[in-house]
């Protein structure tokens, strides 16, 4: 997993809350291997007719198609547990969702893809979604270190995160290597819930 | 949350079983044993990353592979041959060969109890009451009504699972929901949890596992409870289960992987002592009477935009909040409907009865109850959950009744409710669903979902129509 320290960049505002997966990436993509192919993927029946041509969409439009932070609504992901929203965001550039709140398991998944999930008062999401109407093109900078979102106007929200999350995020670190440390602890476990539950190994 | 509350106080079922498979304890995050672990061929990404970082499957008879996504419900007796896209026919081989080089448990697609891998754990006795139970699905808390804690995973989180049987997990809140009294004529548990969503909307689950206890609980089957279940992820939890009690251990009991002879005796003494105690507190308590559900349908394009099949769809100039009435137009849009139009209007082009939420015997006894009343006047398919309930339907006559009312009888898998073996909506069409989601473009690009029971599927079947199927029952 790639780490995540800090990024200034274009943000998009993507007025819509209950965004789920299905919206990020279509079922029938699914099956696509991990790769740049995923960057098309991103809104996919949204942005593309059925011919492959573009239809009007923010994504697709200068300058926000290049936008690497989201600026959401609430319950940003609900849905399928699929992974491949997750990697349809990234390979389109996005690095940084900014959200009031989000959906359990892509909030998760998230994390486990280098992409950090902040988030803010659904008023200071709003008030950020207007600024990027107003300008855009505007930037934001996220610094994950300080725990800062830097608005395009200068003004600065500080936002929570797990410090277990935070460190993983910033070196990058994926969580088989966590676990493996705990192996000793593992196999005493479960030797000892197999002893008590047999008949769950008969 | 589970390891604050000394032992003495009195214990939600979550917490017994939570606590049970705390490893270790890191910062705000947990190590949890997992006992058993459901893929499906979507998990190739997984096995990629596995293979990537050059990594086996920890323990491969705690894992369980099903071929359901993609499986055709058509032409099966020609098996993999049968299937023309090769890049759906290739998801299966990928699944079969990893599956076989990891030494894990398949239900493929020629296995004599192929289905859905919310279907067949259960059949099977391999979902059992507390246990620690992780899917590469989100309508994995359908396990959750036997009494133990199951939640759906994304890829990292699988692979992760796979190579170390367990998982890191914070502490998630506890919300219990009381549904007391009879349910009404006409009205199924699909009402039920369609009714329970629009109420504490899309994420009012969120953060928390729900609990589903009192007395219209109690009195359901466990293919009920299954239904319930199954759709806690559409108010956003994280699970939801039903205490275990005579019914889960009478559903249990002789099923191929459940616990034999000494076996049995010990599992069911541990399993008695799971149900929450008495006193016990939850974070939140939401409660509902049963006798005032009605037949459900969803409006909408998220599955809270629901009503009972006697109401109309709303007018987002009715909903003070600016985004929300934003978002009730949008779906409205979508939909091809217009505000204040009565719901029993709606004509529909397809019906689907199926999918993981309502694909078990009695729905299909539900719907056949229905279909025998008439001749289905739209395209409607019946897709059971699995080949279990598809010889047990067939030996009790079902299929021969839909057959002779018109509706198709196919062969079981996901099919129509996530549109990814070929199974889906064109643009434009408009389908009664069994099923759990009504997302834009769910059963394929631009086709529109209403949600509901199976009798009620059955009913618009016959009418062309969402229809209350309670006047149908009532005049057949
Ligand atoms: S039936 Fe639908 S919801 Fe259930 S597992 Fe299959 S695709 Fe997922």
């Amino acid at each position: 997993m790639n780490p995540f320290a800090r990024i200034s960049a274009i943000a998009v505002p993507i007025d819509e809350p209950n965004v789920d997966t299905n919206q990020l990436c279509p079922t029938r993509f699914n099956k696509l291997p991990r790769g740049p192919a995923y960057a098309r993927v991103l809104f996919h029946d949204r942005r593309f007719n059925a011919d492959g041509s573009e239809k009007e969409h923010i994504l697709n439009a200068e300058p926000f198609n290049r936008a690497q932070i989201i600026v959401a609504d609430r319950n940003w992901g609900s849905g399928s547990s699929r992974e491949s929203a997750v990697y349809a965001l990234y390979e389109f550039g996005i690095r940084c969702i900014i959200a009031p709140s989000f959906a359990d398991i892509h909030l998760n998944n998230c994390y486990k893809n280098g992409l950090l999930p902040v988030v803010l008062g659904e008023a200071e999401c709003e008030a950020l979604r207007g600024q990027l109407r107003d300008r855009p093109g505007a930037t934001i900078a996220v610094d994950l270190d300080a725990q800062t979102v830097t608005d395009a106007r200068g003004g600065i929200h500080r936002f929570d995160i797990d410090p277990v999350r935070k460190k993983c995020l910033l070196e990058g670190l994926d969580d088989i290597a966590r676990t493996l440390q705990y192996q000793r602890a593992f196999e005493a476990f479960e030797a000892d819930y197999r002893n008590e539950r047999a008949w769950l190994y008969a | 949350m589970p390891q604050s509350i000394p032992t003495c106080a009195p214990r939600t079922l979550v917490d017994k079983i939570w606590t049970r498979h705390v490893v270790v304890q890191d910062g705000a995050e947990v190590l949890l044993y997992v006992d058993r672990a459901f893929i499906h061929e979507g998990a190739s990404h997984a096995f990629d990353k596995l293979e990537e970082e050059g990594r086996s499957v920890a323990r491969p008879r705690q894992v369980f592979a099903f071929t359901d996504h993609y499986v055709p419900t058509i032409g099966r007796d020609r098996g993999l041959s049968g299937i023309a896209n090769a890049d759906i026919r290739n998801m299966i081989v990928r699944l079969h060969a990893n599956a076989d080089k990891h030494g894990i448990r398949l239900f493929g697609i020629d296995d004599p109890h192929q289905g859905i891998l919310h279907i067949v754990p259960p059949e099977q006795g391999i979902t059992q009451p507390g246990l620690m139970i992780c899917g590469a699905d989100s309508h994995t808390a359908t396990h959750g009504a036997f009494g133990c804690i199951a939640f759906g995973i994304g890829a990292s989180e699988m692979m992760h699972v796979m190579a170390t049987q367990a998982i890191w997990q914070r502490p998630q809140k506890s919300m219990r929901i009381t549904i007391d009294g009879e349910l009404g004529f006409g009205v199924a548990p699909k009402d039920v949890i369609l009714a329970i969503v629009a109420l504490i909307g899309v994420d009012g689950g969120t953060g928390h596992i729900i609990e589903y206890a009192g007395s219209t609980l109690r009195r359901m089957s466990m293919e009920g409870r299954m239904t319930i279940c199954n759709m806690s992820i559409e108010a956003g939890a994280r699970a939801g289960m039903v205490a275990p009690d005579e019914t889960t251990f009478e559903y249990l009991h002789g099923r191929a992987y459940a616990p034999k002879a000494s076996g049995w005796d010990a599992a069911l003494a541990f399993w008695k002592t799971l149900p929450s105690d008495e006193g016990a507190r939850y974070d939140r308590e939401v409660a509902l009477s049963a006798p005032e559900i009605a037949p459900m349908v969803t409006w909408g394009t998220n599955p809270a935009q629901g009503a009972p099949v006697t109401g109309v769809v709303p007018d987002p100039r009715d909903v003070a909040d600016a985004i929300a009435a934003q978002e009730v137009a949008s779906a409205i849009e979508y939909q091809g409907l217009a505000p204040g139009m009565a719901l029993g209007d709606i004509r529909v082009d397809r019906v689907f009865i199926g999918s993981c939420t309502n694909s078990r015997i009695e729905d299909l006894r539900a719907a056949a109850e229905v279909a025998k009343l008439g001749k289905a006047v739209v395209s409607a398919w019946v897709v059971p959950g699995s080949q279990h309930v598809k010889r047990q339907a067939e030996q009790e006559g079902l299929d021969a009744v839909f057959r002779n009312s018109g509706f198709e009888w196919r062969e079981p898998g996901c099919s129509l409710c996530t549109a990814i073996n070929g199974d889906q909506l064109r643009p434009g069409e408009r389908c009664a669903s069994t099923s759990n989601r009504n997302f834009k473009g769910r059963q394929g690009p631009g086709g529109r979902t209403h949600l509901m029971s199976p009798a009620m599927a059955a009913a618009a079947a016959l009418k062309g129509r969402l229809t209350d199927v309670r006047e149908l029952l009532r005049r057949g």
